[in-house]
């Protein structure tokens, strides 16, 4: 399968959800979140014909890459690192065990760059249980498998709404950021449920 | 929304363009509007490389000149730059004495900065300025952040790099002067943030937004509106109980403005500050006052407090010449 369709499909419901994102980061940090994934998916999708002709380790880098380097803010280093790190531990044609150790894997670099834990209102929050999920899914595979990891990261995005923020812009407003969904965590969870989609149409 | 503009996506570039013209004097911008820095960089200096997201200006850019900052990186608005802006900036002004990076206290200045700093080959050092204390620090948390302080760090140390400190001074300089700087502000009305096209917080017309940061964060609490002595002696109150200075403390008052407040406003606010001062027994011997690390188009003010000894103080008094401070020269 091409990969152009996932990445064209895991960047444009950025794009759309741009309004939401706004708002979520105007309520508990400083209401840009939502332009800058957008900046950051409109420079992958100018890239999207290059990416298509590249193995899949290599368009994550190339995405990655682009992220640091476009999007600034915390979004980039933090989605950017993410994507690089997945690229370095993803083989050619993963499945969820291959997915849930580079996701071990980029959890521990992004702790490492941003100083944050699991349980701090971070998209780390949302990458912890998927890659829980990918690693012990049961009698769960295919069409099925991706259903619940989309319908996971939606979840687990929603329970940020209960942490207490302590990295980021939100941890100056202590507890009046209690009730407010992370939108760090919220555009994770839209991207992993894209993929999610788009894989279960090509399936 | 209602602002001077053409296209929300050109905000940026073409008040770039506009500032490097009227300042083409003191300052250039780099290729891609990546940096901005100064025409004239002296050889065998300190490096001084500062930056941060738009919408505070004049920080960062109307900061770069002879004794204060090489180059300025603009971020998008209220969005840290990238760290290939930095390591532009940097590798277009270091001189052979190595780089000085100022980074205000934010999650994502951080993350860049210290991106920039590793791919950045040559001798560098970073100073992080968090002289907020609207914001309570715990071990856990990102903690204060960089506010109104930043400028006062950004022009002592950039004295101190003139008269040819190196660069592990300068470092040691930027810390001692942003601990003995503590600042807090105070908001009317919100900030439009021009992509948002709508207000980043609503606040009543008899409320103010006690604590606010310089993005529009919220901050503290959200307070009816009192008269200007009862905020000034809020703001001046904690910045005091944080610095605890002793009677007859020296210290350099900056009356900042958020962008939309008038002048006379904060010259008010000087006045009602002194009294605080007066009845602490700490004397102000420099003041600076006007709007100089803004919050778009947020009215409200911050009050900032450098303590000071003598060689600061010279520093600080030291000629300067960018966009937006001049004086000595």
């Amino acid at each position: 399968m091409s990969h152009s369709a996932l990445i064209r499909a895991a960047t444009q419901t950025l794009v759309d959800h741009v309004e939401e994102l706004t708002a979520l980061d105007q309520a508990i940090g400083d209401g840009d979140h939502g332009l800058n994934m957008k900046r950051g998916a409109l420079a992958i999708q100018s890239r999207l014909q290059e990416l298509d002709n590249k193995p899949l380790n290599e368009a994550l880098k190339s995405m990655g890459m682009a992220c640091i380097s476009t999007i600034g803010g915390s979004s980039g280093p933090v989605f950017g690192t993410l994507l690089v790190t997945l690229a370095k531990d993803l083989p050619p044609a993963p499945g969820p065990a291959d997915l849930a150790r580079a996701l071990g894997t980029s959890i521990a670099a992004l702790t490492r760059l941003g100083k944050a834990e699991v349980g701090q209102k971070t998209l780390l929050d949302v990458l912890d249980p998927v890659r829980r999920l990918l690693e012990n899914p049961g009698e769960s595979s295919g069409e099925d498998l991706l259903a619940r990891v989309h319908r996971c990261a939606l979840d687990a995005a929603q329970a940020t709404a209960q942490m207490d923020a302590i990295k980021g812009r939100a941890s100056f407003l202590g507890e009046r950021a209690l009730g407010h969904v992370d939108p760090g965590s919220r555009s994770m969870a839209l991207i992993i449920g894209a993929v999610c989609d788009s894989l279960r149409v090509t399936q | 929304m209602k602002k001077l503009i053409n296209h929300v996506d050109d905000v940026l570039a073409e008040s770039l363009d506009g500032f490097a013209a009227a300042h083409g004097d003191i300052v250039s911008l780099g290729s891609e509007r990546l940096f901005v820095q100064r025409r004239a960089v002296r050889r065998g200096k300190v490096a001084l490389i500062s930056g941060g997201g738009s919408g505070h200006e004049p920080l960062h850019a109307g900061f770069v000149g002879h004794g204060m900052l090489d180059a300025a990186c603009p971020g998008h608005v209220f969005t840290s730059p990238t760290p290939n802006q930095m390591v532009a900036a940097a590798e277009s002004v270091e001189t052979g004495a190595g780089v000085l990076f100022i980074v205000k206290n934010y999650s994502g200045d951080l993350m860049n900065f210290q991106m920039a700093a590793d791919l950045f080959d040559r001798d560098n050092a970073t100073v992080i300025v968090n002289d907020d204390v609207a914001v309570e620090n715990s071990t856990y948390t990102t903690g204060r952040r960089g506010v109104a302080g930043t400028l006062i760090v950004e022009k002592m140390v950039g004295a101190a790099a003139e008269r040819g400190d190196k660069l592990a001074a300068l470092k040691t300089l930027g810390e001692t002067v942003n601990r003995a700087t503590a600042s807090m502000g105070v908001a009317l009305t919100a900030c439009t943030v021009p992509a948002a096209g709508r207000p980043t917080f609503q606040l009543g017309e008899d409320e103010m937004e006690m604590g606010v940061g310089i993005h529009g964060e919220p901050g503290r609490r959200r307070v009816k509106l009192t008269g200007a002595d009862d905020i000034a002696a809020e703001l001046t109150g904690a910045i005091l109980k944080e610095l605890a200075p002793g009677r007859g403390q020296e210290v350099i008052l900056l009356v900042n403005g958020f962008g939309g407040t008038p002048v006379l406003e904060l010259y008010l606010m000087v006045h009602a500050a002194r009294k605080v001062l007066a009845d602490s027994g700490v004397k102000a011997v420099r003041y600076l006052t006007g709007s100089y690390v803004t919050s778009l188009d947020m009215t409200g003010c911050s009050i900032t407090l450098t303590a000071v000894d003598p060689g600061m103080l010279a520093l600080w008094d030291a000629p300067v010449h960018t966009p937006a401070l001049r004086w000595g020269i």
